[in-house]
C-alpha cells in the first residue's frame, strides 16, 4: 500500500481507460465529448507503456509513447476538422441528430 | 518514499476525477478544461515516476496544443450550453446507458484480473535491448535513441503530422464568393500585349482612353 509500484500506475490506467469508454457510451451531447473520451483512453494507453518502461527499466515504452503522440494529435485535428465541417453542413454536431448513416 | 506514495495518490485522485468530470459535466467548455487538468496531472505522474521528457511533451503538446484546439472548436460551433440537460433530450428509453455500464464494467475486471494475476518472466529482461543508463538524463537517452535506431519511425511521424496538417486545411477550407483574391498564374502569364498598348497621339487632341 505504502510503496508504489507496477501494479497502481496499471490500475490507475485502467481506470482511466474505462471512464474513456463509459464516455464514448453515455454522451449523447455533441461529438467533441467523444473526441476527448479517446483522448482519455489513449491517455491510459501511455500511463501503460511509461509505467512499464520505467519498471521493467527499457527505454523503448517511452519512445513508443511519443509516437503514440503525434498519432493523438494528428487524430485530434482531423477529427476537429471533420466535426466542423459536418456542423457548417448541417448545423448540429448532437450526438442523437446525427443519423445520416442510419437510413 | 512517503512523499512518492502521497503525491501518487494526489495526483492520480485528481486525475480520476476529472476524468469523470470530462465524461458528465454538462457545459462542454468545463470537459475541456477538466481534460486539461486531467493531462497535467498525469504528466505529472510522468515526472515523478522518472520520464521528465515525456511529462514536458505531454503538457507542450496536449495542453498546448490539443486542448487549446479543443477549447477553440467549441467555442467556434456555439454547441457550449446544452441546457441543462445531462445526456439526452428526447429520452427514448435510453437502452444504451446501462448497456455501456455494463460493457464498461465488464472490460474494468477484465483489466483488473490481467494486472492482478500478472507476473512478467524473469527472462523477459534478458530480451531488452535498450536499457535506461542512470549517468545520463531521460532526454538525453530518449534523444541518443530517438535519432539512431528509431530514425525512420521518427521520419514517418512527421509525416503522419504533415498529413494530419492538409487533410484539416483540405476539409475546412471553404471557396467564398465574392472575395477578391490575387491569382499568381494570372499575374504570371500576362503577356506584353494585354498589358501595354501604344497609341497614336494627334497634336493638341490628347488620348481618349476606353475603360
Amino acid at each position: 500500500m505504502l510503496s508504489i509500484g507496477l501494479g497502481h500506475y496499471l490500475t490507475l490506467a485502467a481506470i482511466i481507460f474505462t471512464i474513456g469508454v463509459v464516455g464514448i457510451f453515455l454522451n449523447r451531447k455533441n461529438v467533441i465529448v467523444i473526441l476527448m473520451s479517446i483522448e482519455l483512453i489513449l491517455l491510459a494507453v501511455n500511463i501503460n507503456l511509461v509505467a512499464f518502461s520505467i519498471f521493467i527499466n527499457d527505454l523503448t515504452g517511452q519512445i513508443f509513447t511519443l509516437f503514440i503522440l503525434t498519432v493523438a494529435a494528428a487524430e485530434a485535428a482531423i477529427g476537429l476538422a471533420i466535426i466542423v465541417v459536418y456542423f457548417r453542413n448541417s448545423e448540429t454536431i448532437r450526438v442523437e441528430e446525427i443519423k445520416n448513416l442510419k437510413g | 518514499m512517503i512523499a512518492h506514495t502521497v503525491f501518487f495518490y494526489i495526483f492520480s485522485l485528481i486525475a480520476i476525477v476529472s476524468a469523470v468530470m470530462v465524461t458528465v459535466s454538462k457545459n462542454t467548455v468545463h470537459s475541456v478544461f477538466f481534460l486539461i487538468l486531467d493531462f497535467i496531472s498525469i504528466s505529472c505522474l510522468f515526472i515523478m515516476i522518472g520520464a521528465e521528457f515525456l511529462g514536458m511533451i505531454m503538457l507542450i503538446v496536449y495542453v498546448g496544443a490539443v486542448a487549446v484546439l479543443f477549447l477553440f472548436v467549441v467555442m467556434m460551433l456555439n454547441v457550449a450550453e446544452q441546457k441543462g440537460q445531462w445526456f439526452s433530450s428526447r429520452w427514448d428509453g435510453g437502452t444504451h446507458i446501462p448497456v455501456g455500464l455494463l460493457v464498461s464494467l465488464i472490460i474494468f475486471f477484465e483489466l483488473i484480473i490481467v494486472i492482478g494475476g500478472w507476473k512478467y518472466k524473469p527472462d523477459l529482461l534478458n530480451s531488452l535491448s535498450i536499457n535506461i543508463s542512470t549517468e545520463v538524463t531521460n532526454t538525453r537517452s530518449i534523444g541518443n535513441v530517438l535519432y539512431t535506431d528509431y530514425i525512420f519511425l521518427f521520419q514517418i511521424s512527421g509525416m503522419i503530422l504533415l498529413v494530419a496538417m492538409i487533410g484539416a486545411i483540405v476539409l475546412t477550407y471553404r471557396e467564398r464568393a465574392g472575395v477578391k483574391k490575387q491569382s499568381y498564374v494570372k499575374q504570371i502569364s500576362r503577356e506584353r500585349d494585354e498589358g501595354v498598348d501604344l497609341v497614336e497621339a494627334e497634336r493638341n487632341k490628347g488620348v481618349k482612353i476606353d475603360a
